[in-house]
């Protein structure tokens, strides 16, 4: 049996970030509302989707996604105040990523935003975050955070694996 | 994100590379179109060929720009986009709003 690992990094820019390693693999991030933080989520999500043995186009919109719904939350939910939190859970288990972001923000109603698809909205210069989370992810839905505000769950089944070389070679 | 910008005739040609992303990429974007117009300049290709990502804001930036030089009288393009911003574009129906091109010769006689 895989013993669970924990490792524990605390970075100047306010940031806590918690990996625990066992079949399921896991990072939990309590972030300040930077745009800056944005990259330190990338890493860890990077890193599990490393460890995942997940890449190319999955990689691709999963970290897509998660910069969106970190932008809504900084932008919009905790109007860029470092003194509130991000709280950040990812998860990859049974080739499935569950991505969890939490604000501190007053909530809103995610049905009230415009399609920015419609003609009258192409031109519009925002309005398009949510969209982009539900093109890239298999499921997105929103309720309210542990700590008042709104919280994502986004959802996505990774390609199947393809044999690597070194499979095919232990194989044969 | 990193830019290197050059005139080609009457055409400002913009290459841009790196990440159009919210907080950096998108603010740089804004400040070379302003910097563009503000010059003359309003015929505008923005090569987005080295362009890893681009986020919402950075795509968001990008609609602006377009609105702003339209209304200047001018005109905004795009050149060589990477499989995955043509993918963004298509989803997000952009494609239909702006001029693309994957020739910078075509794409500069294309201004009127």
């Amino acid at each position: 049996m895989m013993i669970p690992t924990r490792t524990t990094v605390r970075t100047t820019t306010e940031t806590t970030t918690d990996v625990k390693t066992s079949s399921a693999l896991q990072a939990h991030l309590i972030l300040a509302s930077r745009f800056e933080n944005i990259e330190v989520a990338e890493r860890a999500l990077l890193d599990l989707c490393a460890q995942a043995g997940c890449g190319g186009e999955d990689e691709y919109w999963l970290v897509t996604a998660l910069r969106e719904a970190l932008a809504n939350a900084i932008r919009h939910g905790n109007k860029q105040d470092p003194s509130r939190k991000i709280r950040i859970d990812l998860g990859i288990e049974d080739r499935v990523v569950r991505i969890r972001v939490e604000d501190e923000g007053q909530g809103f109603d995610p049905s009230a935003i415009p399609d920015p698809t419609e003609p009258q909205n192409l031109l519009r210069p925002s309005g398009r975050g949510i969209f982009y989370m539900r093109q890239f992810m298999n499921r997105v839905d929103f309720d309210r955070a542990s700590h008042g505000g709104t919280a994502v769950t986004m959802v996505r089944e990774l390609e199947p694996k393809t044999r690597s070389a070194e499979d095919e070679k232990s194989s044969s | 994100m990193k830019s290197l910008v050059r005139d080609e005739g009457e055409v400002r040609v913009i290459v841009l590379s790196g990440k159009i992303t919210i907080g950096s990429g998108d603010v740089k974007l804004r400040e070379l179109i302003a910097g563009a117009l503000d010059e003359g300049k309003t015929k505008i290709l923005l090569d987005l060929a080295g362009v890893a990502a681009i986020d919402s804001s950075g795509i968001g930036e990008m609609v602006a720009c377009y609105t702003t030089v339209t209304k200047r009288k001018g005109q905004l393009k795009l050149l060589r986009l990477s499989p995955k911003i043509n993918d963004i574009l298509q989803v997000t129906q952009l494609i239909t709003v702006f001029d693309v091109f994957d020739n910078e010769n075509e794409a500069r006689a294309s201004f009127a």
